[in-house]
């Protein structure tokens, strides 16, 4: 495959595509999906075809349009000579019965159908680079990613650029991991690539296991060519043939995603032996993860692939000398391959002239939890907490006061609203004492207490240890005791300090970032909101809690 | 002691034997491939036995006590059969501070099962998981693979009613 080969296919795509003045996209990701996103597209296609206007109209079912809480979610695009030209209208909560109405409506702009404003901050606040195909492609034709500049990056990187060309690309982006640590990824696979000629390997990290977090899912689904081209650059560049994605087997729409894409990639010679002619050869492998939440730490991770129970290891080595089968193996998360091609395709500094001096681009986010529009957005680094909750999340509902936004999910913590205008970069979110994480963003009004919130994520944790090291398989247990106690009401002073003593060895001895970052959520909660807990253990009736049981009775 | 390298013999004449084979030799039956193996396992019958155990065991060339502790330390597998209905509560951040404790309470009310435990008819299996990754539609529930979002005890109770048809 040459580069005029990638574009005779896309401008066929493209044409094809035009044809029709009107384009209806569904989208079709896991939170539409499950409100009955497919019958809708189901019915819109039947009604097309019933009414004889497939040469006017085009159905497809693309990835997450990122307001899932709208869902299932219709837009509705006109172009060429009518008189509403290129209009584009965004549909919310539609169903298979609001089909006649919607297709008959394209023709005179108007419907009876609800509406969603797409001149708001929830769309108008965001930067789309991970995600810029995202609700626009049909993640199950390689053609439609093609038509959108897919693969031109990996021919480009293959066929005109050496490997160390690319990495330096990779270095002046100053691209970061987006999995949480924000190691700087060239620099990983420069690390990868200097241990010389030998069998390596590529490692998608997939298995996204926070609570609270559905970034990486969404990209998988959505666009999952974009993963694959990522991977397949850092193969090259690193000088690896054989590539695994490890994704969560609760996940089955990603992996269906997944193996459509890479057999498409296959067949068009985009993966697979010598690919574009030249002697470069990648294989993408998919395993499937098997519910523990630790295999998102990255030896863990390779213990799994190979066919074992996920426990870490100690490091060094770090697996990019020693990792899958004890080769060197570069791992990087699904975003962070997904910012590749643009960066090869639109350059280093382009990417570098986005965000913050130490952290460049965008950043995924699933926005959950108190706040009126609950999705996934992508915003440029540097945004303050209080842009995405309030601009973009358009702020707590009925009424309440904001309390506190989790990010990071367990390994992470709570941010007061003193904080709220806090840049989110690497470095600042580290310094009020929560992390970057993958990118979960729950956001919690008065009705959480914090509390309940830190047991929560310590049972999490307590649940999740693998039980190989001692301070994090016996301390996640003592301190997730220590939280009931407190949480009861039956607490001491005393309780409380040893619970801190525990927070501290727990971090400082535990074998890997499960157990090193599990006492986050205590610690950060004991930070902002020890009134809380000292309430709880004076006795006195928690308010919140207090108010939740209400509402629970209420329900 | 078995000494031939060759495919080991299928348990019993049950078809999907040869799938869980099949997936074995997809790998070149090698030790590596016990977790998709396992996957393949649940898949077809639905929880992983003795018998199963043993079998992937010889097939993968691994040893028993590997497959056993694989299969205990993963929660996706399940070593007991699930009810003929499952349902499954999210327990992730988002769902659960928009209620999920207040579901899996009313599970327990009207059903008497904790997560993790069936019904005594095999009617009905109460499972959680960690995040179904539909935050947006806090708080979930997957009845019978059929996603239930924003849902409140009373709906969800009633759906759950109608799937196990009482």
């Amino acid at each position: 495959m040459t580069i005029e080969e990638l574009r005779k296919i896309a401008e066929t795509e493209r044409e094809a595509q035009n044809k029709c003045p009107h384009k209806v996209c569904v989208c079709i990701a896991a939170g539409c999906l499950s409100s009955g996103a497919d019958q809708v597209r189901d019915a819109l296609k039947r009604e097309v075809a019933e009414s004889g206007m497939q040469n006017e109209v085009l159905v497809k079912g693309v990835g997450c349009m990122g307001l899932c809480s709208a869902g299932p979610l219709v837009s509705a695009e006109t172009q060429g000579a009518t008189q509403f030209a290129a209009e584009s209208h965004l549909f919310a909560g539609v169903t298979s019965e609001d089909a006649p109405e919607l297709i008959r409506g394209l023709d005179t702009g108007s419907n009876g159908l609800k509406r969603c404003p797409t001149n708001v901050p929830f769309f108008e606040r965001q930067k789309k680079i991970v995600l810029e195909n995202s609700g626009k492609i049909d993640p199950e034709r390689i053609e439609d990613y093609i038509a959108s500049d897919g693969y031109v990056a990996l021919v480009t990187a293959i066929t005109e650029m050496t490997p160390q060309e690319v990495i330096d690309q990779l270095l002046r982006s100053g691209l970061r991991g987006r999995g949480g640590a924000g190691y700087p990824t060239g620099l990983k696979w420069s690390t990868v690539a200097k241990t010389g000629e030998q069998e390596k390997y590529v490692i998608c990290n997939a298995d996204e296991g926070d609570p609270g977090a559905f970034m990486d899912r969404a990209v998988l689904e959505s666009d999952p060519h974009r993963v694959l081209e990522g991977m397949a650059i850092a193969a090259y560049a690193v000088g690896a043939q054989k590539g695994f994605i490890y994704v969560r087997a609760e996940y089955p729409l990603a992996v269906k995603h997944l193996k459509t894409a890479i057999k498409q990639a296959e067949r068009l010679g985009l993966l697979g032996n010598n690919i574009s002619g030249t002697r470069f050869s990648f294989h993408a492998d998919i395993r499937l993860g098997a519910g523990a939440f630790v295999c998102g730490e990255e030896t863990a991770l390779i213990a799994s692939i190979e066919g074992k129970r996920g426990t870490p290891r100690p490091r060094p080595p770090y697996p990019a000398e020693e990792g899958l089968w004890g080769c060197p193996t570069l791992i990087n998360n699904v975003e962070t391959f997904a910012n590749v091609a643009p960066i090869i395709r639109n350059g280093a500094e382009w990417f570098a002239g986005i965000g913050t001096e130490k952290s460049k681009g965008t950043k995924v986010f699933a926005l959950a939890g108190r706040v009126e529009n609950t999705g996934l957005i992508e915003v440029p680094m540097g945004i303050t907490l209080r842009e995405i909750i309030y601009d973009i999340g358009g702020g707590i509902p009925e009424g309440k006061q904001y309390k506190a936004v989790q990010t990071g999910g367990p390994s992470g913590g709570c941010i007061p609203s003193p904080h709220l205008d806090s840049p989110v970069d690497y470095e600042s979110l580290a310094r009020i004492g929560s992390i970057m994480g993958s990118g979960g963003m729950i956001v919690m009004d008065e009705t959480s207490c914090m509390v309940d919130v830190a047991k929560y994520f310590m049972e999490f944790c307590m649940s999740e240890s693998c039980g190989k090291c001692v301070p994090c398989r016996a301390g996640t247990q003592q301190m997730h005791g220590l939280l009931e106690k407190i949480a009861a009401g039956e607490a001491t002073p005393a309780d409380l300090a040893l619970l801190e003593e525990l927070c501290e060895l727990v971090r400082s001895t535990s074998l890997c970032g499960l157990g090193q970052s599990a006492p986050n959520p205590i610690v950060t909660t004991l930070k902002y909101f020890r009134k809380e807990y000292e309430d709880h253990i004076a006795g006195a009736s928690c308010p919140t809690c207090h108010t939740k049981e209400h509402e629970e009775v209420a329900r | 002691m078995q000494t031939y390298l060759g495919p080991p013999q299928l348990p019993s004449d049950d078809k999907r034997w040869k799938i869980v084979e099949a997936t074995a030799r997809r790998h070149g039956r090698e030790p590596h491939a016990l977790i998709e193996t396992l996957h393949t396992v649940q898949e077809t019958f639905g929880y992983l036995d003795e018998t199963a155990l043993r079998f992937v065991a010889v097939t993968l060339r691994a040893p028993l006590s590997r497959v056993y502790g694989a299969a205990t330390f993963y929660h996706f597998f399940t070593l007991k059969p699930k009810g003929k209905h499952a349902c499954v509560v999210c327990t992730g951040t988002a769902c659960y501070i928009k209620g999920a404790p207040a579901l899996l309470a009313a599970i327990e009310k009207r059903h008497g099962i904790k997560p993790g435990e069936t019904t005594p008819d095999g009617e009905l299996s109460v499972l959680t998981a960690r995040c179904l990754g539909s935050c947006g539609l806090a708080p979930a529930v997957v009845m019978d693979n059929a996603v239930m979002g924003k849902i409140g005890p009373e709906e969800m109770l009633a759906r759950i009613g109608k799937g196990i048809g009482r």
